[in-house]
């Protein structure tokens, strides 16, 4: 149980760099989910809170006390790497006891704990197979155990799930979910999946290239994404943006369409507006898409089509309400994003 | 990958005619100086090799009664034990130093596989030039530092010098096998074992070393039976089995045996019991490693 303070970390690797000052306060017992696209540090900023990596500059704080000069064994965290990482000449009993040994814990003690976190994770039954005799799950259960046993102050997830199959990649999320709550242990878990990372996260930080684009909750996030590539990466199909400018208080975009949004901004200032595929309503008086693809979901159908100036346009509708060739959509005002042009940030 | 032979070459022709030239060197050079050795042992020639009898095993009773014979196997348990633990130590050592280095490994490997393309004699006579009591640059500091260093009066000094040149041959290929084994270990793992709380000692013994184990224990096997066999031009060239019988391994009593003393008979039973050896240190190898090898 722990909080853990990061304050503007860095690091450079070269002339590369790959962390732009990272500000973030985990209160106790928290789960943050770092998500961001391949490249965007979140890996990076993981390692670093673990002491694998040093930043270059910036303070790293677990409970308070400043770890960042310190070793990954002097921190007490605890990490689940994605491929596991598990000692392949030790059967799943050493590989949970190998920690514990290291800090000198009686034999008793190790066995106890060890049999506390097995039974938790139901694999009891496999402890004195080797890794290789296991499958991606059953792997995936032992490399959390290994984390458990140790009762950390801290846990830190290296995209645990993307090995595994799509269906065991939502037990697992679950578990993992349950597991944290009933442990109440600090969490950091890094994924490039954003559904892995709305449904896992008390709070959410959103990484692009090497900054932290938001910090806030799921649903803080989904409703109100601080910036274009927040809105885009948050949320699937992915939010629609449509270039305007503003004249006289409202947006005109690109289609001749005047939607009346307020923004305090000038005449001919440009601006984009996000809408996210699932509110837009069938209707006239609004776009019209020319359809090139159906995608039937079940109960819903994502419309892909275009616009005349060639704008793709993304609709969850009900399946059965697309006409033909052409669909007519109104866009809510109230469900409008507005975001400037330039800089992609939030109005 | 298992096509059948006919899927490959019509008829038996070809394949055999491609396969001929291993056949006969291994023939020629193996099988019938083996069975030659065989027959040999069995056989007990007069001084002058007019005539030879069958003597049964008396030959092999013979050099295992031989308290010369004892004292040359222990000799040689002592001089290989100490090259394979020379060649492999120093070979870890290098490997792992290499390890670390993300850049410049290629140059590393390619310096350090040089010596493994050195001739054992070629080798040897490196080695002699440097250690030569009067002609040798570390020779010559040695006596000059005050310590009386001469390997062709001194036994014990003989066999140090031997063994360090072999040794030194052997060094470069373990190193190669080490670093492969060592680069094989995913880093996470060690990064996992870093969280865990281990320091970079108990890492290396606790995690790296047992992963390198199949590697390690190949290399033991592969390095006794260098050390058995193959250093004869090594020993042949600095010391000749000398000072006295100080660094006379059983290969090289074979051939002095055989070759100056051109007693067939004893010299034919005592490679027969050798090629006993190397078959029972193959066949463990192959046991072991089978049983063994688990990731």
């Amino acid at each position: 149980m722990a909080t853990l303070n990061v304050a503007g970390v860095t690091k450079r690797f070269g002339t590369t760099q790959v962390l732009h000052g990272i500000d973030l306060d985990v209160t106790d017992g928290e789960m943050i989910v770092i998500v961001g696209a391949s490249g965007c540090g979140k890996s990076t900023l993981l390692r670093i809170v673990a002491g694998l990596e040093t930043a270059t500059t910036g303070s790293i704080r677990i409970e308070e006390r400043d770890v960042t000069a310190l070793e990954p064994a002097e921190r007490d965290v605890a990490m689940v790497f994605q491929n596991y990482a598990l000692y392949p000449h030790m059967t799943v009993f050493q590989n949970m006891a190998y920690g514990l040994k290291i800090r000198g814990r009686s034999p008793e003690d190790i066995r106890r704990r060890v049999a506390e976190a097995a039974g938790m994770l139901e694999i009891q039954h496999l402890l004195e197979r080797r890794p290789r005799q296991l499958s991606g799950g059953q792997r995936q259960r032992v490399a959390m155990g290994r984390a458990i046993v140790r009762d950390p102050k801290l846990f830190l997830f290296d995209e645990p799930l993307s090995n595994l199959d799509a269906k065991l990649r939502v037990t697992m999320r679950a578990e993992i979910k349950r597991l944290q709550r009933r442990l109440g242990v600090t969490s950091l878990f890094v994924t490039h999946d954003q559904v892995e990372a709305m449904t896992l996260g008390d709070r959410l930080v959103v990484m692009h290239q090497g900054r932290a684009a938001q910090i806030a909750t799921p649903m803080e996030i989904w409703s109100h994404p601080a910036d274009t590539y927040v809105a885009g990466f948050i949320g699937s199909p992915s939010m629609n943006f449509l270039p305007g400018v503003m004249e006289a208080g409202a947006v005109r975009l690109e289609t001749g369409l005047l939607l009346p949004v307020s923004a305090p901004l000038a005449d001919g200032h440009k601006v984009t507006l996000g809408i996210r595929p699932e509110h837009l309503l069938i209707g006239n008086g609004g776009l019209t898409l020319a359809v090139e693809l159906l995608e039937p979901l079940g109960g819903e159908t994502v419309v892909h089509g275009k616009l005349d100036n060639g704008t793709t346009v993304v609709a969850k509708v009900p399946t059965g309400s697309v006409p033909g060739d052409t669909l007519g959509v109104i866009l809510p005002l109230d469900k409008l994003h507005i975001f400037d042009a330039e800089s992609g940030l939030r109005l | 990958m298992a096509a059948p032979a006919s899927f490959l070459f019509k008829g038996k022709f070809l394949p055999l005619v491609l396969l001929l030239p291993q056949l006969i060197i291994t023939g020629v050079f193996f099988f019938w100086p083996a069975f030659q050795a065989v027959y040999q042992s069995f056989l007990r020639e007069d001084a002058f090799g007019l005539s030879s009898q069958f003597v049964g095993f008396e030959n092999f009773t013979d050099v295992l009664s031989d308290p010369t014979w004892l004292q040359s196997f222990g000799r040689t348990i002592f001089f290989s034990t100490a090259v394979a633990g020379l060649a492999l130590s120093v070979a870890l050592f290098l490997a792992v130093q290499a390890d670390k280095q993300i850049r410049a490994s290629t140059t590393f490997k390619t310096m350090l596989i040089w010596p493994y393309a050195v001739a054992p004699a070629v080798a040897a006579v490196l080695w002699l030039f440097m250690f030569h009591p009067n002609i040798g640059l570390f020779g010559r500091m040695l006596n000059a530092a005050g310590i009386p260093w001469d390997y062709k009066l001194n036994g014990d000094q003989a066999m140090l010098l031997v063994i360090i040149a072999s040794a030194w041959k052997q060094v470069s290929y373990n190193f190669i096998f080490f670093l492969a084994g060592l680069q094989a270990i995913p880093r996470s793992v060690l990064e996992a074992a870093a969280i865990d709380g281990a320091k970079p000692m108990r890492r290396f013994w606790t995690v790296v070393f047992p992963l390198l184990s199949p590697t390690a224990f190949f290399l033991l096997v592969v390095n006794l039976t260098y050390a058995f066999f193959d250093t004869f031009g090594v020993i042949h060239s600095i010391t000749q089995g000398g000072p006295g019988k100080a660094t006379e391994t059983l290969i090289y009593r074979v051939y002095t045996d055989g070759v100056m003393n051109l007693n067939l008979g004893t010299s034919a039973a005592q490679s027969v019991i050798l090629m006993i050896m190397v078959i029972a240190l193959t066949m463990v190898q192959f046991r072991f490693i089978e049983r063994k090898v688990h990731y």
